[in-house]
C-alpha cells in the first residue's frame, strides 16, 4: 500500500493531556479517506499537527515520504496540504474572487520588483489568476457570487468557497474539517456529491471529519476511527460499519443514541 | 497665496506618510505607535545628506526613504519573528520609536535637541505632489499583487493566511518595510520644506496623529486615509479664526467621526468604488 500521507506514532501532549495518542494511519493516494470519533476525540488536532498549527510531542507525519513535522504552515501547503476549517474561516472583507486568487498568486512566480512596477509580467499573472480562480469559483457553482464580500455568503456557499479557496492551493491531499457541519440532510447529500466531484475533477485525495454518518459510509473509501486520542480501527466504512469496538465506542448501541449525537451537532451548528 | 500653497504642500507631504501607514496598519492589520520616527529617520537622513555632503536633493530623497526602510528592518525583524499579537507590537515599535528619538537628540551629526536649521528649500508644491502620485502608485501595484492580497489575508486571518501558503513574518516585514519607505520619503521632504527639524518633531503625538487619520479614514482603504490627513491638516489652519477652539473642533471631528463612523470616512472601499456602485445599482 502506498500511502500519500503516512502518519506514524503521532503523540501531542497539551500540558497534562494528551489529545494524540501514539496514532498511526495512512491515507492512500487517490481516495476519500474519513475520520470519525466521538467529539473530543482529537480529530481536529490531528488536522492542526498536520497542516503545522501545532508541533508534535512525538512521532512523524510524512507526505509523499517528506517529513511535514517542524515545518511552517505555509511550507507544509506547498508540499501539497491544504485544508478547510471546522469553524469556516475566510477573509471575510474580500470578495470570493480575491478569497480564491489570494493563494493562486501565492504560487505565481512575481518579483516584489515587477510588481512594485507593475510591469506586464505582474499584469499577465494577475490576469491568468483572475480566470483561474473563476473557474474554481465556476466548479463550486458560485461563479455569480464572484465580487459579493465572502461574509456575505450564506452559510453552505460559505463553505463552498472555502473548499474552492484550498483547491486554489492546488494540493494533492485536501483536509476537510467537519464540511457537513450544521447542514441539513438534504445540503449534506448535495455536499457529498460535491467533495465527490472535487475528488474525480481535481485528482486530489481527501481526508475528512465528519459527524454525519451517512456521508462518511457512502463516500469514503477508508475510514479511520479514533477514540481518547487513539486509533480505534481503520478500514473499509462496511467494515467499521460492523466492528465491534466501533459500535461500542461510538455507533452506540441503539439508534438512540446516534441520533442525539447528531442533533447535537446541529445545534453546535446553528449557534454559530 | 503663499500661506495656502504652504499649507497644501504640508498636507501633501504628510499624506505620504498616511498612505505609508495604511499599508501597515489598514491592510496588514498591525497597529503602530512608531512610525513618526521613521518620517524623522528619512528627514534627518536626506537633511543630513544635502546639508553636510551636498549630495543632490533627489538622491538625498531616495537615501532617507532607504534609511527609514533600514531602520525598520531593526524593530520588525525580532518583534515579527516572534509573532507579537498587534497590541504587543504596537507597545514594542512604541518604545522604538521613543527610542529612535532619544537617538536623535543625543547625536553630534543630528546637532542634538536644538535641531537641524538652514536645511535647503528645495520642496516645492509639484514636487511633493509628484512624489504623492508615485507614491499612491506603488502602494496601489503593491496591494494589487501576491504580497498585498497576503497582507490583506493575514489582516482577516492569519491562521487561514498561513493555509493560503502565506508567510507571516515576511509578509509583515515586507509591508512594515514598505510603509517605513513612504514614510521616510516623506520625512525627507518635511525636511526640505521646512529648512528646520528637531527631534520634537517625530513624537509618540506624531504617531498618533498618523493612525488617527488612517483609522478615521478608514481601515483598508488608500483613498479615505488620505481624504482623512488632507482634513487634518487643512482644517486645523482654516479654523485659525474661531482661535483657542480649533483644537477643540480638531478633537471633535475625531470624537464624531469615530461615533458616527466607526469604520472610519471609507472602510474597506475606496473613492472609486462609490461611484461604481450607483452606476451599477441604476
Amino acid at each position: 500500500m502506498t500511502g500519500l500521507l503516512e502518519i506514524e506514532s503521532l503523540t501531542k501532549d497539551f500540558g497534562g493531556i494528551r489529545a494524540v495518542d501514539s496514532l498511526t494511519f495512512r491515507v492512500r493516494e487517490g481516495g476519500i479517506t474519513g475520520i470519525i470519533g466521538p467529539n473530543g476525540a482529537g480529530k481536529t488536532t490531528v488536522f492542526n499537527l498536520i497542516t503545522g498549527v501545532y508541533r508534535p510531542t512525538t512521532g512523524d507525519i510524512r507526505l509523499e515520504g517528506v517529513s511535514a513535522v517542524g515545518k511552517r504552515p505555509d511550507r507544509i501547503v506547498a508540499l501539497g496540504i491544504a485544508r478547510t476549517f471546522q469553524n469556516i474561516r475566510l477573509f471575510n472583507r474580500q470578495t470570493c474572487i480575491e478569497n480564491v486568487m489570494t493563494p493562486l498568486l501565492q504560487r505565481a512566480e512575481c518579483p516584489l520588483f515587477s510588481a512594485l512596477l507593475r510591469m506586464p509580467r505582474a499584469r499577465s499573472v494577475e490576469r491568468e489568476t483572475r480566470e483561474k480562480a473563476m473557474r474554481l469559483l465556476a466548479a463550486m457553482g458560485i461563479e455569480a457570487y464572484a465580487d459579493a464580500r465572502a461574509s456575505t455568503l450564506p452559510y453552505g456557499l460559505q463553505r463552498k468557497l472555502e473548499i474552492a479557496r484550498a483547491l486554489a492551493a492546488e494540493p494533492k491531499l485536501l483536509l476537510l474539517d467537519e464540511p457537513a457541519a450544521g447542514m441539513n440532510p438534504e445540503e449534506t447529500r448535495s455536499l457529498a456529491d460535491l467533495i465527490v466531484r472535487v475528488h474525480d475533477e481535481f485528482g486530489v485525495s481527501i481526508l475528512l471529519i465528519e459527524h454525519h454518518m451517512d456521508l462518511v459510509m457512502n463516500i469514503c473509501s477508508s475510514v479511520v476511527v479514533m477514540n481518547f486520542g487513539a486509533l480505534l480501527a481503520q478500514g473499509r466504512p462496511d467494515e467499521i460499519r460492523t466492528d465491534e469496538r466501533v459500535i461500542r465506542a461510538y455507533l452506540g448501541k441503539k439508534k438512540r443514541e446516534r441520533t442525539a449525537a447528531e442533533g447535537e451537532e446541529s445545534h453546535a451548528g446553528a449557534c454559530r | 497665496m503663499d500661506y495656502i500653497l504652504s499649507v497644501v504642500t504640508l498636507a501633501a507631504i504628510n499624506m505620504v506618510a498616511v498612505l505609508g501607514l495604511a499599508v501597515f496598519t489598514g491592510f496588514t492589520g498591525l497597529f503602530s505607535f512608531g512610525h513618526a520616527a521613521f518620517v524623522g529617520v528619512g528627514a534627518y537622513a536626506s537633511a543630513i545628506l544635502t546639508y553636510y555632503y551636498y549630495v543632490p536633493f533627489f538622491a538625498a530623497l531616495a537615501a532617507g526613504s532607504v534609511a527609514a526602510a533600514l531602520v525598520s528592518l531593526v524593530i520588525g525583524i525580532p518583534t515579527l519573528r516572534a509573532k507579537l499579537r498587534s497590541d504587543y507590537f504596537a507597545i514594542a515599535i512604541l518604545g522604538f520609536g521613543e527610542a529612535l528619538r532619544v537617538i536623535l537628540e543625543n547625536l553630534d551629526i543630528t546637532n542634538g535637541a536644538r535641531g537641524l536649521p538652514g536645511i535647503d528649500q528645495f520642496t516645492t508644491l509639484p514636487i511633493v505632489l509628484a512624489c504623492l502620485a508615485f507614491s499612491v502608485w506603488i502602494t496601489r501595484n503593491f496591494l494589487r499583487s501576491r504580497y498585498g492580497a497576503a497582507c490583506i489575508a493575514i489582516r482577516e486571518d492569519p491562521v487561514a493566511a498561513e493555509m493560503a501558503g502565506i508567510d507571516l513574518f515576511r509578509t509583515r516585514l515586507l509591508s512594515l518595510v514598505l510603509s517605513a519607505f513612504l514614510c521616510g520619503l516623506s520625512g525627507g521632504l518635511l525636511a526640505h520644506f521646512l529648512s528646520f527639524i528637531q527631534p520634537v518633531m517625530f513624537t509618540l503625538v506624531q504617531s498618533t496623529q498618523l493612525l488617527a487619520a488612517v483609522i478615521a479614514g478608514g481601515m483598508g482603504s488608500v483613498t479615505g486615509p488620505l481624504i482623512a490627513s488632507f482634513l487634518f491638516i487643512v482644517l486645523p489652519e482654516a479654523l485659525r479664526v474661531a482661535n483657542m477652539w480649533r483644537l477643540v473642533a480638531y478633537g471633535l471631528m475625531l470624537v464624531l467621526i469615530m461615533i458616527y463612523r466607526p469604520q472610519g470616512i471609507m472602510g474597506y472601499q475606496e473613492l472609486p468604488d462609490l461611484f461604481r456602485r450607483k452606476v451599477s445599482a441604476k
